[in-house]
C-alpha cells in the first residue's frame, strides 16, 4: 500500500533520479496527466462515472505538493463493468490459462507434516499468495517454525513509500520472536555457541516462496543486532516463563528501535548505510500470527488484518476479527493519539483520515520521519548518502511536526483460544479488506475448504418444470461452482474472487482479465497490493485439546 | 393405489394385484398412517434365519425353501421391500462383464418371466431388451467382448449400427456414436413386487415371514451361529444369512464375533417425469448410455433415468443414523451432469416434466463385485449382500446359488469371483470402504481395459522394499491389499506415457517387460513376491504329517527339505487351493499360497485340522519377504553370496534349505520359481529383507542381474503352461483336467480328501481339459489382444473359454491357457474329452467378435529356445526376394 500521500506511479520514474523508486513524487502538473489519461476513457465511453472519479479522489492534487492516492473502492467497478470498456484504446484480453499463470505465479502451500500417518499440529498448513500492484510489489509475508519451543509464526507486511522497511520486517521479526519466547537455558546455549563459534542451534524453519528473498548483504548486521538483543534478555533473566503476549509486544518494539538505531549509527559499508536509511525511511505494518496448540495470539500493527474462519452449526460460515485497524476509522486509536500529544495539536494530528495528514496507518514499523525529532532527521539526512540528500521526500518535515514521536510500532495482541468450529485464519493486508467484505472472505474460503458451496438446494415439489429448464437452471448453478475448483490454493482462489468478482459475487472472466491486464502504470489506481496467508486449522487436535482439558 | 406393502402375508395376493409404481411417491403417508395390526409371535427356534426382506433375502427365501428346507424364518426390520429394493430401477440386464454375473443374470431373468404364473403376483415382467450405446471405439470393443460372451451362453444379442439403433428407439439421438449392442431379452421389472412374489411363493412353502422385527445381534457359540435377538425376543437358529443390504456391515459387526461384510452404501438418483405427449410404449428397449454414465429406461409413458456419476456421494460412514432412507434429500446439482447426459442422448426430452428425482441408496463393494458365501470366522453365518446396484439383475441368480451352498454344501459354479473369503479383515476399514466405493460407482460405467487396477485404497500391505522398488520406477498393482510389482520403468522413459496405456491392443510396456523377460532367461531377475500367503503347520507328534496327508493330494511323507507342489482338493477332487509345501523338518511344514488364499485357505483349514493342542497352525505372511530369483545365473549369485555351492548336484530342484545370505542367517531358501524357469525363491526374515535385496542386487551386477514384475513373471509362466489358482484352477477343476496327474499321489497309502473323484476321473475319463492354445495368425501389433474369458472354438463350435493368456516373448506369439469342453453336437451334453479330440480339432479364439487360429497343445514346450521361431530372418528374406 502507499498510505503515505505520495503516490508512486512507476511511469513516472524515468525523470526522476535513483532514489525515485523510493520516494518518488507526482508533480502537478503529472498529476493532471495521469487524470486527463484516465478521464479521457471516462469521458469517451463512462460519462457519467467521470465527474465523480474526478472530484472524489483527485481533489486535493492540484492544491498539495503530494498526490492523493487514489483509492478506488467503489468506482472501479462501474469503470469495469462499463461495456463499453472494450473499445477503449487499451485493449487486453487475457485467456483464463494466462489469467491462471499470473494468479498463481506467487502462489505457495504448506501442508504440517504428519507424523505416523497423524497431525498432532493444531494446524493443518497454510496457503499464501501475493498478487502485485506495485512493480515491485510493496507487500512481504513470512511463515516460520519456531524450532526451540512450539507454535508456528505467520505474517504479513504491507509497505509504503517502497518496500525496504517490508523487506527487513519479513526478515527479521519472526526472529525477534522467537529469541522473546526463548527460555534463559536456551539463549545461554545459543549465546556460547556463538561464542566458542559452533554450530548455532537452528531458531526458525522458514516456509518460503522461491520468490520470498532475504538480504544476503545485511545479514551479518541484522544478526548482530539480533544477539545484542539476547544478551539484553539473558543479562534481564527474570526467571518467569514468557508470555507470549509480552514477548510479542517486546520483539515488535525492540525491532522498530533497532531500525530506528541502526539508520542513526549508519554503517560503514556505503551499500549498508545506503540500506538501513531506506528501511527507516520507509514503513511497513505488520499482522503476525502465533499459532501454539490451541492458544491463538495475532499481534498487529497497522491496517493489515486477521480474521478467523468460523463454521455454524448449520454449516454456514462467519467472520471473527481478531485484530483492529490501527486507523482513523478505529474512534480508540485516534484517541489514543490524540491522548499522547498535546492539546493544541489536537485539529492537526489527524486530517483527511491520515496522520499528520499524511499517513494511512497509525502504528507502523520504520517511518522515522514520524519518530525522530527535526533535528535528528536534519542531522542523519545531512551526513547521509547524497541520493538521500536529493531526495525531496526524505527532506520533508510533515508539517505541524512538534511532540514527535507521533508514531509507534507497538502492537496490539489479541489472544484468542481456538475451537473445534474455528476452521481457519485469514491474514491479509489492506488490499484484499477493501475489496471485500470479512462475511465474504470466510464463506468464499469456507466454501473452498470444505468444497461445499453452499446454494439452497433445488426441490422440484410441486411446481411444473421441464427438464429444460431445470437442465438451464443447473448449468448456471455449476458455472458458479465452478470457480472453486480452478484453484489449488485458498489465498489464490480469494484473490481470484477479490479481483474478479461481479455484483452478484461470481467470477467474471473478462473483468478479471481486465483488471490482471492493466498496464504497470494503471493497475495501482485499481487495485492495492494484495497478500494473503490462509491457514487451516486441525479440528480433529484441536477437538481433542479441549476434551482433554474435559 | 394405497400402498403396496403387505401386513398380513394373505393381503400380498391382493396388494400386489394391483401395484403401481406411483407407490414410490405416496407410500410414505400411507404407511405411517395406517394401524398397526397384531404381529403374529416369533418361533422360538428354526432352521434358517434369513435378514432381510429385500429382494436378496425373498430369494433365498424362495430357493431354499423350493430345495426342500422349510423351517425357515425371514425377519424384515421395516416392510418387505422397503428398502433399496422398493427404489430398485428395475431393469434386468444380461449384459455383464464377468460370466458368473452373466450366468446369474440370465437366471434370474428367466425366474422372473414365469413368476407371474408361478405364484399370481403381478410382477410388472416386460420384455423390452436392451440397447448398450457406444461413443468411441474402444466401448464398442468393449461391448464386443460382452456379446462374444452373451452369445457363446446362448443368450440373443447383436452388435447394431447406429441407424438400427435409431429404428429401435425413436428418441435417440445417434450423431455422436459408433455402434451398440443390443440384447433383446433383457427386461423390466417391478423389483418390489418380484420381491413380493418370490416372498408369497416361499410363505406357500412355509416359509415364515415377519416384518417389523430387527435383529439386534446373531449369537455365537463355538465359532457356530447358535441364534439371533431380536427386539421381539429370541430365535435359536442353525443358519443365519445376512441379507440386510446396505446394513449387512453394521450387522456383521454387532456382534461378539465380528463377521467382516466389506460394503458401502452410495446415495444414488434416478430422474421420473410424466408421461410424454404421446405416452412412450411399454415395450421400449432400455437405454444404456456407459459414456454418458446413464441409463434410461420407460416408465408408464414417461421415462426413469439415472446413472453413476464420477463424484458419489458415500453416506451412513459412521454407521446407521436417524437418517432413514425416506428421508434422503433430492441433489439436483448432484444430478446435472447425468441430466445433461439425458439431454443429449434424448434431446426431444427438454419439454418433459419432471415428476421426482428419487435418491435411492445403493451398496457397493470394494471390487465392484457382490458378496456372497460362509463367513470364515462364523459356522453357519452366510452372507447375501453388496449388489453394486445389479440387485435385480442378479436377485434370482445369486439367491440359488446360497441356497445350493447352504443345502448342498457348495453351489453348482465357481462363485469364488463373489465369495466372502476373498476379503480379509484389511477391508473392514470404514475409511478404505469409503474411498474404495468412491472409485467403484463411477467405475460401473468407465471403460475397463485389461489388467486396470483400482486407484484408491493402495498402499495399504507393502513389502519391506517398497521404496527402495519404488524409487526404481516399479508400477504397482494390488492383489489382496498388497502392492506388487508390475513392471520396472527404465530411467528416461516417460513414464505420464506409461501410465495412459489404456488399451485393448498392445500396451506401452510391451517392449519393458520384454526385456525384463529376456534377462530372466538370460541372466538373472529378482522379483519380490511377499505378497504370497504363508502358514507355518507344525505338531509336536505326527500330526501335522497325518492331517496333511489328509488335506493334500500329493505325497507329503518325503525327506526334510524337500518341496511339493500340491492341490488343496474337496471332496469332488477341485481346486481349494494350489500350493507348494515344503518338509522343514519331520514335524514342521511350509506352506506357499497364491496371495488371496489368506482367508479362504485358513478357513479351509481350521475347519478340517484337528482340535488338537499339539497342533498349531501359523499365518507368518507378515514374517516374511520373498525375493524370486529368476534366471541361469541366479546360481552363480547366491553361490557367491552364500559361499555354498548352488549347483543342481548340491541344491536340485524341488528343494528347500535354511542358509546364511550376506550377513543375515536364517534364509531359507526354495528351488522354485513359480514360472519354470531355473533359480530360487528366498524367504528372509523381514528385518533381513533389504540387507539381502541390497546383497543380491550389488552381488549380481556382474551377472547383469535386474528387477522385474509380475508381468514378465506371468509371460513365463503361461508359456510354460503353468496354471495359476484363482485365474485358471478353480474348486470345479482337478488335477486329472489340468494335466497334474503327476502333483497327485493316488497311492500313498492312506485317504485323502478328493482322491474317490479322482480315482473315478481316471477310470471315466475328464470332462473338461485345460490345454494351451498359441495365436497363430494373430498380429500383436495391430490385432486386439487376448484377456481371459474368450470363447474357445473347435471345428466352428464353442468348447470353452480361455482363463489367463499372454505375450511369450520366446515364442513370438500370443498364448492363451483355457478349458476345452466337448458338447454332444445335438444334445448339447457333456462328453469325455480325450487327447484325441483335443488334437484333432482346428482352433480359433474369439477376441470381441474376431476370430484367431490357434493351435492347441496338452503339454509345454520343453525347451523353447529350441522352438524360437527365427520371425526376424524369415521377414527379412521376404523383403530381399521381392
Amino acid at each position: 500500500a502507499i498510505p503515505v500521500r505520495g503516490s508512486r506511479l512507476p511511469l513516472l520514474s524515468d525523470a526522476m533520479p535513483a532514489p525515485a523508486h523510493l520516494f518518488p513524487l507526482i508533480r502537478n502538473c503529472e498529476i493532471s496527466r495521469i487524470c486527463s489519461t484516465v478521464c479521457y476513457c471516462h469521458h469517451k465511453h463512462v460519462c457519467c462515472l467521470s465527474s465523480h472519479f474526478a472530484h472524489s479522489h483527485f481533489r486535493y492534487a492540484p492544491q498539495k505538493r503530494f498526490a492523493t492516492l487514489y483509492r478506488p473502492k467503489e468506482d472501479f467497478n462501474h469503470f469495469i463493468h462499463a461495456r463499453d470498456y472494450a473499445s477503449t484504446p487499451q485493449r487486453f484480453y487475457l485467456t483464463p490459462p494466462q489469467v491462471n499463470s499470473i494468479l498463481k505465479a506467487n502462489e505457495y502451500s504448506f501442508k504440517v507434516p504428519e507424523f505416523d500417518g497423524k497431525n498432532v499440529s493444531s494446524v493443518l498448513g497454510f496457503d499464501s499468495n501475493q498478487l502485485p500492484a506495485n512493480a515491485p510489489i510493496e507487500d512481504r509475508r513470512s511463515a516460520a517454525t519456531c524450532l526451540q519451543t512450539r507454535g508456528m509464526l505467520l505474517g504479513v507486511f504491507d509497505g509504503h513509500a517502497g518496500c525496504a522497511c517490508a523487506q527487513a520486517v519479513s526478515e527479521r521479526l519472526f526472529y525477534y520472536i522467537a529469541v522473546s519466547l526463548l527460555p534463559h537455558e536456551t539463549l545461554l546455549e545459543i549465546e556460547n555457541a556463538v561464542e566458542s563459534g559452533r554450530a548455532l542451534l537452528p531458531i526458525l524453519q522458514w516456509h518460503k516462496h522461491p520468490n520470498d528473498y532475504f538480504s544476503k548483504e545485511a545479514s551479518k548486521l541484522y544478526f548482530n543486532s539480533l544477539r545484542t538483543y539476547w544478551q539484553e534478555l539473558i543479562d534481564l533473566n527474570s526467571g518467569e516463563t514468557t508470555d507470549v503476549k509480552e514477548a510479542l509486544i517486546n520483539a515488535f518494539k525492540r525491532l522498530d528501535n533497532d531500525i530506528s538505531l541502526e539508520a542513526q549509527v549508519g554503517d560503514p559499508n556505503s551499500f549498508l548505510n545506503y540500506l538501513v536509511l531506506r528501511v527507516a525511511f520507509s514503513g511497513a505494518t505488520a499482522c503476525v500470527a502465533h499459532v501454539d496448540g490451541v492458544d491463538l495470539h495475532i499481534a498487529n500493527t497497522g491496517d493489515s488484518r486477521a480474521m478467523l474462519g468460523v463454521q455454524e452449526e448449520d454449516g454456514s460460515w462467519s467472520a471473527v476479527n481478531l485484530s483492529y485497524d490501527h486507523n482513523a476509522q478505529n474512534e480508540q486509536e485516534v484517541e489514543r493519539v490524540k491522548r499522547e500529544h498535546p492539546k493544541s495539536e489536537e485539529k492537526t494530528l489527524v486530517k483527511q483520515d491520515r496522520l499528520l495528514g499524511l499517513l494511512m496507518p497509525f502504528r507502523a514499523f520504520g517511518d522515522v520521519k514520524f519518530k525522530w525529532s527535526i533535528e535528528l532527521q536534519k542531522r542523519v539526512i545531512e551526513s547521509g548518502p547524497d541520493q538521500l540528500n536529493e531526495n525531496e521526500y526524505t527532506k520533508f518535515i510533515p508539517p505541524n511536526y512538534h511532540t514527535p514521536p507521533y508514531l509507534t510500532a507497538e502492537p496490539e495482541v489479541i489472544y484468542h483460544k481456538l475451537r473445534p468450529q474455528d476452521k481457519f485464519l485469514v491474514l491479509a493486508t489492506d488490499g484484499l479488506w477493501e475489496t471485500m467484505h470479512r462475511q465474504d472472505v470466510a464463506r468464499i474460503v469456507g466454501e473452498y475448504l470444505t468444497g461445499v458451496h453452499h446454494q439452497q438446494p433445488i426441490a422440484v415439489g410441486g411446481y411444473k418444470v421441464t427438464l429444460g429448464q431445470m437442465h438451464g437452471l443447473l448449468t448456471e448453478r455449476r458455472a458458479r461452482i465452478s470457480s472453486v475448483f480452478e484453484d489449488q490454493n485458498a489465498a489464490t482462489h480469494l484473490i481470484r474472487h477479490a479481483v474478479g468478482n461481479n455484483e452478484f459475487g461470481a467470477v467474471d472472466h473478462e473483468r478479471l482479465s481486465k483488471m490482471l491486464s492493466l498496464p504497470e502504470e494503471l493497475a495501482r489506481m485499481y487495485r492495492d497490493d494484495m497478500t494473503i496467508i490462509v491457514v487451516q486449522f486441525n479440528s480433529h487436535v484441536i477437538g481433542a485439546y479441549q476434551s482433554e482439558e474435559l | 393405489a394405497a400402498g403396496m406393502f403387505l401386513r398380513l402375508l394373505s393381503d400380498v395376493r391382493w396388494r400386489a394385484a394391483n401395484p403401481t409404481w406411483r407407490g414410490v411417491t405416496c407410500c410414505r403417508r400411507s404407511s405411517s398412517s395406517t394401524a398397526e395390526p397384531h404381529p403374529a409371535a416369533l418361533p422360538a427356534q428354526a432352521q434358517v434365519v434369513i435378514c432381510g426382506g429385500g429382494i436378496m433375502g425373498t430369494s433365498v427365501a424362495y430357493h431354499l425353501s423350493k430345495m426342500g428346507w422349510k423351517d425357515i424364518v425371514l425377519l424384515e426390520q421395516g416392510r418387505l421391500a422397503a428398502g433399496t429394493t422398493r427404489f430398485c430401477a428395475g431393469i434386468v440386464s444380461t449384459a455383464r462383464q464377468v460370466s458368473l454375473e452373466l450366468k446369474m443374470a440370465d437366471y434370474s431373468n428367466k425366474l422372473y418371466r414365469q413368476l407371474e404364473q408361478e405364484t399370481g403376483v403381478n410382477t410388472g415382467y416386460v420384455k423390452t431388451g436392451s440397447i448398450s450405446l457406444a461413443q468411441t471405439q474402444d466401448r464398442l470393443i468393449s461391448l464386443k467382448r460382452i456379446a462374444s460372451s452373451l452369445k457363446v451362453m446362448g443368450i440373443p444379442c447383436e452388435i447394431i449400427t447406429p441407424k438400427q439403433v435409431a429404428q429401435l428407439h425413436p428418441l435417440i439421438n445417434i450423431h455422436d456414436l459408433v455402434g451398440a449392442m443390443y440384447v433383446p431379452e433383457d427386461a423390466l421389472v417391478s423389483s418390489a413386487n418380484v420381491s413380493l412374489a418370490l416372498a408369497t411363493a416361499a410363505s406357500r412353502n412355509g416359509v415364515q415371514i415377519h416384518e417389523r422385527t430387527s435383529i439386534s445381534h446373531v449369537s455365537v457359540q463355538k465359532g457356530r451361529v447358535t441364534g439371533v435377538e431380536t427386539d421381539r425376543g429370541q430365535i435359536r437358529c442353525q443358519y443365519f444369512v445376512n441379507c440386510a443390504g446396505q446394513w449387512a456391515y453394521e450387522l456383521g459387526h454387532s456382534g461378539e464375533e465380528p463377521v467382516n461384510i466389506p460394503l458401502h452404501a452410495c446415495e444414488h438418483f434416478y430422474l421420473l417425469t410424466h408421461p410424454l405427449k404421446e405416452p412412450l410404449p411399454s415395450n421400449l428397449p432400455t437405454v444404456v448410455d456407459p459414456d454418458g454414465r446413464i441409463y434410461i429406461r420407460n416408465w408408464q409413458g414417461g421415462i426413469l433415468s439415472g446413472g453413476f456419476e464420477k463424484n458419489p456421494k458415500p453416506l451412513f460412514t459412521e454407521g446407521r443414523n436417524q437418517l432413514e432412507i425416506q428421508n434422503l434429500q433430492e441433489d439436483w446439482d448432484h444430478f446435472e451432469p447425468l441430466l445433461s447426459a439425458l439431454l443429449r442422448r434424448m434431446p426431444d426430452l427438454e419439454a418433459l416434466q419432471i415428476m421426482h428425482l428419487v435418491n435411492c441408496p445403493e451398496s457397493f463393494t470394494p471390487d465392484m463385485r457382490c458378496i456372497m458365501g460362509e463367513s470364515p470366522t462364523v459356522r453357519g453365518y452366510f452372507v447375501l449382500a453388496g449388489m453394486n446396484s445389479a440387485g435385480i439383475s442378479y436377485g434370482g441368480g445369486a439367491g440359488k446359488y446360497l441356497a445350493e451352498w447352504m443345502v448342498n454344501g457348495y453351489p453348482s459354479e465357481n462363485v469364488w469371483p463373489l465369495d466372502l473369503k476373498r476379503f480379509g479383515t484389511l477391508q473392514s476399514s470404514r475409511t478404505f470402504l469409503r474411498h474404495r466405493v468412491m472409485e467403484v460407482m463411477p467405475l460401473m460405467c468407465d471403460l475397463k481395459v485389461p489388467r486396470w487396477d483400482f486407484q484408491t485404497g493402495r498402499q495399504l500391505r507393502t513389502s519391506p522394499l517398497y521404496d527402495r522398488l519404488d524409487a526404481q520406477g516399479a508400477r504397482w498393482m494390488e492383489k489382496h491389499g498388497f502392492e506388487r510389482v508390475k513392471y520396472f520403468v527404465p530411467p528416461g522413459k516417460d513414464l505420464l506415457d506409461l501410465d495412459q496405456s489404456k488399451t485393448f491392443y498392445k500396451p506401452d510396456w510391451f517392449d519393458i517387460v520384454g526385456s525384463e523377460v529376456k534377462c530372466c532367461k538370460e541372466a538373472v531377475c529378482v522379483i519380490d513376491m511377499s505378497s504370497f500367503t504363508k502358514f507355518e503347520i507344525s505338531s509336536t507328534g505326527d500330526q501335522a504329517l497325518a492331517s496333511l496327508q489328509y488335506l493334500f493330494s500329493n505325497d507329503l511323507d518325503v525327506p526334510v527339505g524337500h518341496v511339493v507342489h500340491t492341490g488343496m482338493l474337496n471332496e469332488k477332487g477341485g481346486y481349494e487351493n494350489d500350493c507348494s509345501i515344503a518338509r522343514l523338518s519331520k514335524r514342521s511344514f511350509f506352506m506357499i499360497s497364491p496371495t488371496d488364499q489368506q482367508v479362504h485357505c485358513w478357513a479351509w483349514l481350521k475347519d478340517r485340522l484337528p482340535d488338537d493342542s499339539s497342533l498349531t497352525m501359523e499365518d507368518v505372511t507378515w514374517k516374511y519377504t520373498a525375493l524370486n530369483l529368476i534366471g541361469p545365473r541366479a546360481v552363480d549369485v547366491l553361490s557367491e553370496l552364500s559361499y555354498a555351492p548352488m549347483t543342481a548336484e548340491h541344491f536340485p530342484s524341488l528343494f528347500c534349505k535354511e542358509m546364511s545370505v550376506g550377513y543375515a542367517n536364517g534364509i531359507r531358501v526354495m528351488s522354485i520359481t513359480h514360472t519354470g524357469e531355473p533359480g530360487f525363491v528366498l524367504y528372509i526374515p523381514i528385518e533381513y529383507a533389504l540387507h539381502v535385496y541390497n546383497e543380491v542386487m550389488n552381488m549380481g551386477q556382474k551377472y547383469g542381474i535386474r528387477n522385474a514384475g509380475y508381468y514378465a513373471l506371468r509371460s513365463l509362466r503361461i508359456e510354460k503352461f503353468f496354471a495359476f489358482w484363482g485365474q485358471d484352477l478353480d474348486a470345479f477343476t482337478t488335477p486329472m483336467e489340468c494335466g497334474r496327474e503327476f502333483q497327485v499321489k493316488l497311492e500313498k497309502g492312506m485317504q485323502f480328501v478328493g482322491q474317490e473323484a479322482l480315482l473315478e476321473q481316471k477310470q471315466n475319463g475328464v470332462y473338461k481339459r485345460f490345454t494351451m492354445f498359441i495365436l497363430e495368425d494373430h498380429d500383436t501389433d495391430t490385432d486386439l489382444w487376448p484377456w481371459w474369458g474368450e470363447p474357445i472354438f473347435r471345428n466352428g463350435r464353442y468348447v470353452g473359454k480361455t482363463t489367463s493368456s499372454a505375450y511369450s516373448y520366446t515364442l513370438e506369439r500370443h498364448v492363451c491357457l483355457g478349458f476345452v469342453h466337448h458338447f454332444d453336437e445335438k444334445t448339447g451334453e457333456e462328453l469325455v474329452v480325450t487327447t484325441d479330440f483335443i488334437n484333432q480339432g482346428e482352433y480359433e479364439i474369439d477376441i470381441a467378435g474376431q476370430r484367431f487360429q490357434a493351435k492347441a497343445k496338452l503339454y509345454p514346450f520343453s525347451s523353447l529356445f529350441t522352438q524360437r521361431r527365427r520371425k526376424e530372418e524369415v521377414e527379412l528374406s521376404g523383403y530381399q526376394r521381392e
